[in-house]
């Protein structure tokens, strides 16, 4: 929505990303020869179906899975992701939040040693603990959520909400330039949604961080998005301003997902089903 | 007016926790539900959207407990009514219910028909297989699904038509009311919109008298219900049509949640999503004030005080508040 007419770097670049489970005749394309650019301070949203391989996908840009085929660029310069060390380095610039909070963290672990080893992650194990705590409080603040109140508890004593609130929380913390966010609203209810969508607005408004969201919902990719591409079975059928897409739908199967969403202004059709 | 299907005054229940402790989830709801009508009830998730679910198919089990209220099914009171007695006359045909994750239910070694024999069964012990394939044969028929499915186990079919299937199933017997929990929201649109076309049919052919949706997707809800009835913390704090309920609602609580519909449509990025700061009350020690009031930025000493009542409006439209209607309808314009 905002500073869109920045010239932007490009962030993370994909030529011909191929993901291929299996051989033979159990062999299954997942992810088949998609390019994407996605900018900095972009917030870009991959809608699709379940099934279509936007998850296949995610996992890929993460690096927790391999690319059977193709090629990523991290900053404009090839992806290393060989060894464990250097995985590590990337995973400083792409961070993930997921669709399940509550198995996101170790259920062991206070909230404040959840945030700790954020900080510690950073490289900054050396830092007083004062300082340490006022970047916690920071942190949770960001989130609407107040830090004294929570130093004691286990992630489990809080809603789903709070919990995705929280890992929002980590993300500041650790400062990513990639937020890769999987379906992060779809296990909570539609009041505590409009509070994480702002949040991952914020961050990109703040922080300039490119975001990728995932989800299922075009009625959330248009809300959130500056940039959106429509993927089924594997291929992006459709990409382009989230305005463009969404309004003036060009594939077929974008119009049929536009369909499928209840709607308030207009009549829903539900003959075509 | 269309015959009343289902009526609830004043129910109220409880859920008791291990350490005894008592929480009132459902405090005080009343509701009405005429002939061919539907209902919907929104709110965030703990408000005891749910549990009023559970509560008004009349079968109570630990730990949840009926404390007061009547549940009044086409003339017939079923509250108080023994468990026993409930699942066997009241469950499948007068009241059924569907729960979110209904298709899980499906029994994976067995086939979808034994479901449909297990339910008429249960009611109807001598009825033959055969009539019952046949019944189960049109029904599906009329619905949609095909009949090959009667024949297939669950792991054969996909998410969408399992939950299609149990839905079918739930309502062979033609219930007066169907209580549908969150019946699509673990689906994709595609699916989702089939449950949501389904479910009108079963309406519009006569197969369900009354129908009561329970889930937090507002724009669901308006395209599904000709009500929509709002609940926080365990009380009712609104009631309308969709339309009213939807473009001029008048609890805050209400307008916080309309604030928070998202639809792809042209002018849905231009207004800023609101969302109500805090979280709902501990229904262990419910406020004695208004239960929003701590949430509310309308909120002055005296909502705090007492509880207000429901102030009706005529046409089924209510709303809980202390502030007059034409007060409210002022400071919300006085903010755009």
């Amino acid at each position: 929505m905002s500073n869109e007419k920045k010239e932007r770097k490009p962030c993370l670049t994909g030529r011909g990303v191929t993901k291929v489970f299996g051989f033979g005749d159990k062999k299954t394309v997942a992810v088949d020869h998609v390019d994407f650019d996605f900018h900095e301070g972009e917030f870009v949203s991959i809608v699709g179906e379940s099934g279509s391989g936007k998850t296949t996908l995610s996992k890929m840009l993460l690096g927790l899975i391999s690319v059977t085929e193709g090629q990523i660029d991290f900053q404009g310069k090839p992806r290393d992701i060989s060894s464990g060390r250097k995985k590590k380095e990337y995973w400083k610039g792409i961070q993930a939040i997921f669709q399940d909070p509550f198995s996101s963290y170790n259920m062991f672990n206070r909230i404040d040693s959840v945030l700790l080893d954020c900080i510690n992650m950073r490289g900054e194990r050396n830092l007083p603990y004062e300082k340490k705590f006022e970047m916690m409080t920071e942190a949770c603040s960001f989130v609407n959520l107040k830090f004294a109140e929570l130093t004691n508890k286990y992630p489990f004593e809080l809603s789903g909400g709070q919990m995705q609130r929280l890992m929002i929380a980590r993300i500041f913390l650790l400062k990513p330039k990639i937020l890769l966010a999987d379906e992060p609203t779809s296990m909570i209810d539609a009041c505590s949604r409009a509070t994480i969508l702002d949040m991952l607005l914020k961050l990109r408004d703040e922080i300039n961080m490119t975001i990728i969201f995932i989800t299922h919902d075009i009625g959330l990719a248009y809300y959130v998005s500056d940039t959106v591409y429509i993927m089924e079975h594997g291929k992006f059928v459709e990409s382009g301003p989230a305005d463009k897409v969404i309004l003036h739908p060009q594939a077929p199967y974008t119009k049929r997902l536009i369909t499928d969403v209840p709607k308030i202004y207009e009549e829903w059709d539900l003959s075509t089903v | 007016m269309g015959k009343v299907m289902l009526e609830v005054n004043n129910l109220k229940t409880k859920y008791v926790t291990r350490f005894h402790e008592d929480v009132y989830a459902v405090d005080g709801v009343s509701l009405k539900i005429e002939e061919g009508k539907s209902l919907g009830v929104a709110g965030e998730s703990g408000c005891g959207k749910s549990t009023l679910a559970l509560s008004l198919m009349g079968y109570y089990f630990a730990p949840l407990h009926y404390i007061s209220g009547d549940i009044i099914v086409d003339g017939k009171t079923i509250s108080g009514m023994k468990p026993d007695v409930v699942r066997k006359s009241v469950l499948g045909n007068e009241i059924a219910y569907i729960p979110q994750a209904a298709m899980n239910a499906l029994n994976p070694t067995q086939k979808i028909i034994r479901f449909v024999e297990d339910v008429i069964h249960a009611h109807d012990p001598k009825a033959t297989k055969k009539d019952i394939y046949d019944l189960a044969r049109k029904r599906f028929e009329i619905l949609g699904l095909p009949e090959s499915v009667l024949q297939k186990h669950a792991v054969e079919l996909s998410g969408g038509m399992k939950q299609r299937t149990v839905i079918a199933i739930s309502t062979i017997l033609s219930p007066k009311v169907l209580i549908a929990d969150e019946p699509s929201s673990a689906l994709d649109v595609t699916s989702q919109k089939m449950v949501i076309k389904m479910m009108r049919d079963l309406m519009d052919k006569g197969f369900i008298k009354s129908m009561i949706f329970i889930t937090h997707e507002l724009p669901l809800l308006y395209n599904v219900t000709d009500d929509i009835m709002v609940m926080y913390a365990g009380q009712i704090v609104e009631r309308g049509t969709a339309k009213e309920m939807v473009f001029d609602p008048l609890h805050p609580y209400s307008k916080g949640l309309m604030g928070s519909i998202i639809v792809p449509e042209e002018g849905v990025r231009d207004h800023k999503l609101t969302a109500i700061p805090g979280t709902p009350p501990n229904l262990k020690h419910p406020p004695e004030g208004c239960r929003f009031a701590d949430r509310c930025k309308y909120a002055t000493p005296t909502c705090r005080g007492m509880l207000p009542d429901v102030k009706e409006l005529g046409n089924g439209r209510a709303y809980r508040c202390l502030m007059s209607e034409n007060k409210i309808r002022e400071v919300y314009k006085s903010e755009q």
